[in-house]
């Protein structure tokens, strides 16, 4: 395997695709870094609720 | 053969505590997977005798449409789990997996859409294969409102699994729909067995992008996970452990 491409341009030109492979490309990177940070957020919020309640039942205790 | 560890696996404890361990593992895999094969599609993968560059689409287009199919088949398994044996870490599992799936499957139909432009002139056609896909996403959205609908966690995951179950049956339909009508969509270049339609050079990148991906789906889904299983055991005294 060797690197297609002989220059940065022609990289980004991709041929006559370009238009179409890069926003597929970073469309998908952005679904990724999306569902990374749902994910954590998610946790988060959980885990902050969690605490909160574990609070409110010794007060209660 | 002793059952242990499925009774284990219906310990909420037990499973955060080992959703936890996990994560990390998965998620740095994922990452250096997913990168590697990203950058051997994009720049070492030599460029298709008809589709030119145009074809490196498929190294984003094949791994989100497959975690499309596998997201949802773990949701409809772990559905059927929850509702057979009355196991509410199992209904969890499949509430963590509907927002993973259906963004991917979103993805899919996107970075398809933006293949189809080029290769077949159009954006979009009413085939099995891109209808069911479209099915697909609808789904995911129907099982996420439903859980949505309902206040009751425990009455959210046996209707929304019912209907879990009863999509499954779209992912053969997804998956075979090329084979079966005469699709515009091409058929899968990748068979278990019998010989592949791809060269080698092509191929390892596009390997090792779908088990990238297919580990940031673990990372992503135990992380969901533990959020669905704090949020489910209310008064649980390992949660105090679990959280210090």
């Amino acid at each position: 395997m060797t690197i297609q491409f002989q220059s940065m341009a022609q990289f980004l030109a991709m041929g006559k695709y370009g238009a179409y492979v890069w926003p597929s490309f970073g469309l998908t990177l952005l679904v990724i870094v999306l569902n990374i940070v749902w994910a954590r957020r998610l946790l988060r919020q959980a885990q902050l609720d969690a605490r909160r309640r574990l609070v409110i039942q010794e007060q209660n205790a | 053969m002793t059952w242990t560890w499925f009774h284990r696996l219906g310990s909420p404890p037990y499973v955060y505590r080992l959703a936890q361990r996990l994560t990390p593992w998965f998620a740095w895999s994922a990452g250096v997977l997913i990168l590697a094969g990203l950058f051997g599609g994009l720049v070492l993968a030599p460029p298709d005798y008809q589709q030119g560059n145009g074809f490196r689409i498929i190294y984003v287009h094949a791994p989100t449409a497959w975690l499309s199919l596998m997201v949802y088949t773990w949701m409809g398994v772990a559905a059927a789990v929850g509702l057979i044996w009355r196991i509410k870490v199992a209904h969890a599992v499949a509430a963590a997996c509907a927002p993973i799936g259906a963004s991917f499957t979103a993805a899919a139909l996107a970075t398809g859409s933006l293949f189809g432009k080029p290769m077949w002139g159009t954006w979009w056609v009413w085939t099995p294969r891109l209808t069911s896909e479209l099915l697909l996403l609808f789904l995911y959205l129907g099982y996420m409102g439903l859980r949505a609908s309902f206040d009751d966690t425990q009455r959210a995951d046996r209707a929304s699994a019912v209907l879990a179950v009863v999509g499954i049956v779209n992912v053969p339909i997804v998956h075979y729909s090329v084979v079966w009508w005469n699709d515009l969509h091409q058929a899968s270049s990748l068979t278990l067995a019998g010989k592949d339609t791809i060269a080698t050079s092509m191929l390892v990148p596009l390997l090792v992008s779908l088990l990238g991906f297919t580990l940031y789906f673990g990372a992503i889904v135990l992380v969901r996970l533990r959020a669905e299983i704090l949020r489910r055991e209310r008064a649980a005294s390992w949660i105090r452990e679990a959280l210090a």
